[in-house]
């Protein structure tokens, strides 16, 4: 199958292991912004959820796994738009994109350089493990992504998506958004 | 009652309950006290209406007559809708949408932890993640009402009233029917008597710290989960559903 168009970036770490058809898709996935939070790829945020190869007759048999962050996040049907559109205009016409429910999508799913980016471009990233629904009940403390004081305060449990909340510093005196945990 | 018929009654009834209360809660849009509060409501509208969303779509996948996730919100009248009565009562001020959304939250965040475990593992995983959503929903609602009813004299007054008014709702979200028993013998859904110790439990611990009191325990009466509404189901749905009514099938 040939790919064309812009030239494919290095495969990012997720494809370890897989064949060079799986690399080159994840490549192309990557380069799929979140719609909400340009900075992040659909990748970074860990919406993507697996590149498979089922064995066919004909094409290439790939399956793209994909899951809502939010059960209600209207950046969903978005995102699987843009997904299809990357994956035909690299060649992958033939690739099924299937959504995955379980397990459910969790905040902890951001990659490392996910997290750089969010704190670079303001956004403070999730702060607390998830693995104890119970244990959320407590609002946790959030470093400002500005001058990183610990010195915080939540303004309101819901910010401008789904998954952030609003916050202000009292050491600089901005406010913030905060990636929830979820 | 076949096992697949209470199945289908089930997922409605949670379903219909997220899906009148995300309706309900999207009428503040454009209404709440501050613009934080206003956005807070509109993002718990939203998980409710996803959440409805796949409950919805499985019912009708149970169901087998074809019926999709829209045409069960859309195409049927109050008696086929089986949410918790409670669910459908008015808004009311912002504290009395407060005192709604703690006895409902509660109720949701005890059912989807236990239904987690169910056997039934497509609604073991739809419950996974929306108690995820619900741990802040419950969050939300029970910070406003400890800071309204630990509040002033006159914000006291009101959500204890509120209280008052929609506590006889709240014997029907735990009284067991035929559905219920069903499902709790093939492990798909919870021993309601189980849930109803924890969410009294949590409810208790709400309350205290709001310096409310918790009003008597009244007969039941109410029948929303086995279509028995109050008049306040059809008047939402008239306008939830007008546009499907008017111009069936419209798509945009």
């Amino acid at each position: 199958m040939s790919v064309s168009g812009a030239p494919i970036p290095d495969p990012p770490a997720h494809a370890a292991g897989q064949g060079e058809l799986e690399r080159r898709v994840w490549a192309v996935l990557e380069s799929v912004p979140d719609p909400e939070i340009p900075v992040l790829s659909v990748v970074d945020l860990g919406i993507v959820r697996h590149v498979r190869r089922t064995a066919t007759d004909q094409g290439t048999g790939l399956h793209v796994g994909i899951t809502p962050t939010y059960s209600g996040c209207p950046a969903t049907e978005v995102i699987r738009q843009s997904l299809r559109a990357a994956l035909d205009r690299a060649g992958f016409q033939d690739a099924v994109l299937e959504e995955v429910l379980s397990p459910p999508w969790t905040s902890e799913w951001l990659t490392a350089a996910g997290r750089a980016k969010l704190t670079a471009f303001g956004i403070a990233p999730p702060e607390q493990a998830v693995s104890r629904p119970r244990h959320l009940l407590q609002a946790p403390a959030v470093t400002c992504p500005r001058c990183g004081s610990r010195d915080t305060q939540r303004v309101s449990e819901f910010g401008s998506t789904p998954c952030k909340a609003h916050y202000r510093c009292r050491a600089c005196l901005e406010p913030f958004d905060y990636f929830k945990c979820l | 009652m076949s096992e697949q018929h209470a199945r289908f009654r089930y997922l409605l009834r949670l379903g219909d309950s997220s899906l009148v209360l995300g309706q309900r809660l999207g009428e503040w849009v454009g209404h709440a006290p501050t613009i934080e509060e206003d956005l807070g409501l509109a993002n718990l509208s939203l998980d409710f209406i996803g959440q409805a969303r796949l409950l919805l779509t499985y019912a009708g996948e149970v169901e087998g007559r074809g019926r999709d996730e829209d045409a069960l919100a859309f195409l049927r009248d109050a008696p086929d809708f089986a949410n918790v009565t409670l669910a459908e009562q008015p808004n009311g001020d912002f504290g009395r949408t407060i005192v709604r959304q703690v006895l409902l939250d509660a109720w949701q965040f005890e059912t989807y932890e236990a239904l987690t475990a169910s056997t039934d593992t497509r609604l073991a995983s739809i419950a996974a993640k929306a108690l995820k959503e619900t741990r802040y929903h419950l969050r939300f609602s029970s910070g406003w009402l400890v800071r309204l009813g630990d509040g002033t004299e006159e914000s006291h007054r009101r959500v204890q009233q509120s209280l008052n008014e929609l506590w006889r709702f709240t014997e029907e979200l735990f009284t067991p029917d035929e559905v219920d028993t069903t499902l709790a013998a093939d492990g798909v859904a919870p021993q309601l008597a189980e849930l109803q110790a924890r969410w009294s439990a949590r409810i208790d611990e709400i309350l205290g710290e709001a310096t409310l009191t918790r009003p008597p325990a009244v007969p039941y009466p109410w029948h929303g989960k086995r279509g028995v509404h109050t008049e306040h189901l059809g008047h939402m749905l008239a306008e939830m559903q007008h546009l499907q009514r008017t111009y069936p099938g419209a798509r945009w």
